[in-house]
């Protein structure tokens, strides 16, 4: 049976670890090799880094610590932020990176799915896409949740199923960094209504939010980051929580 | 130990790389017919999509070369697909060496399968020290069917082929390059299988 997925992310500024809490205040973390090195070692089922930094140096220093990573970890990992083109993606992939998630650039660029699919494969695709209530009605939105698009998140998350997204990465932007639960009904509805992995994320903070995201919010995957990065919930001890509780985990 | 990886184009290979760097062997990058001739060890690795992969095989005459090979030959996701007889994807024939087609999963299951799921009914050299029921990761949208080559089993909506063998020919659906320490045991194992 393929097991649910726990995934740390790793928010990755100028070459360090670091997470905010709902996406503002920055705290230092450690060292994202030694780090992604520590969870690999804890049975994480895969990890995601995410680059906030916003440098001319970027992509370079990226790379460069895509390569470290995928030197020192033998579990798959995703590479996310301000990834706009075919370029910046063979870049990734060339340098050990197994999947990259586009978040903006999706938006701006629906078509760049499309092209990314074609020449990678939808399994290296995630797109990431943020979201929040407006109205009672979840709308995407951009830059770590701070502009609001017109688009509705289901028939987004349609699309881009639609063009080729080999999964995808839904963060609710009202529950991140609460740690009071998954969006769960949101996520049960993606699921439903499309046919590739959902990755639950924001709103993770105790071992009955992962239960109820696997089981009430059908989810494929969980991602978290600051619980796991201080130690709130250990890795092992959330794994046998869930297996406690029959759900199909790699122990 | 020489050990080729065989170059056509088929994605992102670093990651294999590094993990046999982990075990101590320096893997070369080829698509010269003498270097795989020569090798001590061929994995043939894969990752895209099947025709046009199939298509650079026969661009460089590779497809007639790989069938012919007599060291023991490693097949890795797509890799392990194109030494099937036939695949759904882009309707291509492949290099037939496993006699079983590849078809795409069922939309009663999500597609593609992502993540970490059980291997079963395990056999072969190719999996010593590695345990009935281990884990292993995956990503694919197309199987290959159970056939009397396989050696191991997963299931995802029904059993398919997880794994298979044919003389020096081993193929595995699976990334052993992206499955922790079992993974890097099954690399080991096709390292120092008998050939």
């Amino acid at each position: 049976m393929l097991t649910k997925r726990i995934i740390p992310c790793l928010d990755i500024k100028d070459g360090r670890t670091v997470k905010g809490v709902n996406f503002v205040n920055l705290r230092d973390a450690g060292d994202p090799v030694e780090l992604a090195s520590q969870y690999a070692e804890q049975n994480a089922d895969e990890l995601v880094f995410l680059d906030i930094s916003a440098t001319e140096q970027k992509r370079k220093t990226l790379a460069d610590l895509v390569r470290k990573v995928a030197h020192a970890i033998d579990i798959p990992f995703t590479v996310g932020g301000g990834i706009s083109s075919v370029d910046d993606v063979e870049v990734l992939l060339k340098n050990g990176a197994d999947k990259v998630s586009i978040n903006s650039a999706a938006v701006k660029e629906p078509e760049l799915i499309n092209k990314l699919a074609a020449k990678f494969g939808s399994q290296c695709i995630v797109v990431a896409i943020d979201a929040k209530q407006i109205n009672e009605r979840w709308i995407v939105h951009l830059i770590g949740g701070k502009v609001p698009t017109k688009l509705d998140l289901f028939e987004w998350a349609k699309e881009v199923a639609d063009r080729g997204a080999g999964e995808i990465l839904f963060t609710s932007m009202d529950h991140d960094g609460t740690k009071a639960g998954f969006a769960n009904k949101a996520l049960a509805r993606i699921s439903e209504e499309i046919n590739i992995p959902v990755i639950a994320s924001g709103g993770g903070g105790e071992p009955k939010h992962f239960i109820d995201t696997f089981t009430h919010g059908k989810a494929d995957a969980a991602l978290a980051a600051s619980i796991f990065h201080f130690g709130e919930i250990s890795i092992p001890d959330l794994k046998k929580e869930l297996k406690n509780h029959q759900i199909a985990i790699r122990i | 130990m020489k050990v080729v990886l065989i170059d056509y184009g088929a994605g992102n290979i670093q990651s294999l790389k590094f993990a046999l760097e982990r075990l101590n062997v320096k893997a070369t990058l080829s698509a010269d017919k003498n270097e795989i001739l020569e090798a001590d060890r061929v994995i043939f690795p894969g990752v895209g999509e099947a025709s046009s992969a199939m298509k650079k095989l026969k661009d460089t005459g590779l497809n007639l070369l790989i069938p012919e090979l007599k060291q023991p030959v490693l097949g890795i996701c797509l890799g392990m697909q194109l030494m099937c007889s036939h695949s759904e994807e882009g309707d291509i024939h492949g290099l037939g060496i496993f006699e079983v087609p590849v078809k795409r999963f069922n939309s009663d299951v999500k597609v593609p399968q992502m993540g970490w799921n059980m291997l079963t009914n395990i056999k072969s050299a190719l999996f010593q020290n590695i345990r009935d029921n281990e884990y292993m990761y995956l990503v694919h949208s197309y199987y290959a069917a159970l056939c009397k080559e396989t050696i191991a089993q997963t299931k995802y909506g029904l059993n398919y082929s997880c794994a298979l063998q044919k003389d020096n020919f081993y193929g595995v659906q699976f990334h052993p390059e992206k499955s922790s320490k079992a993974g890097s045991q099954l690399l080991f194992n096709f390292l120092n299988i008998n050939s």
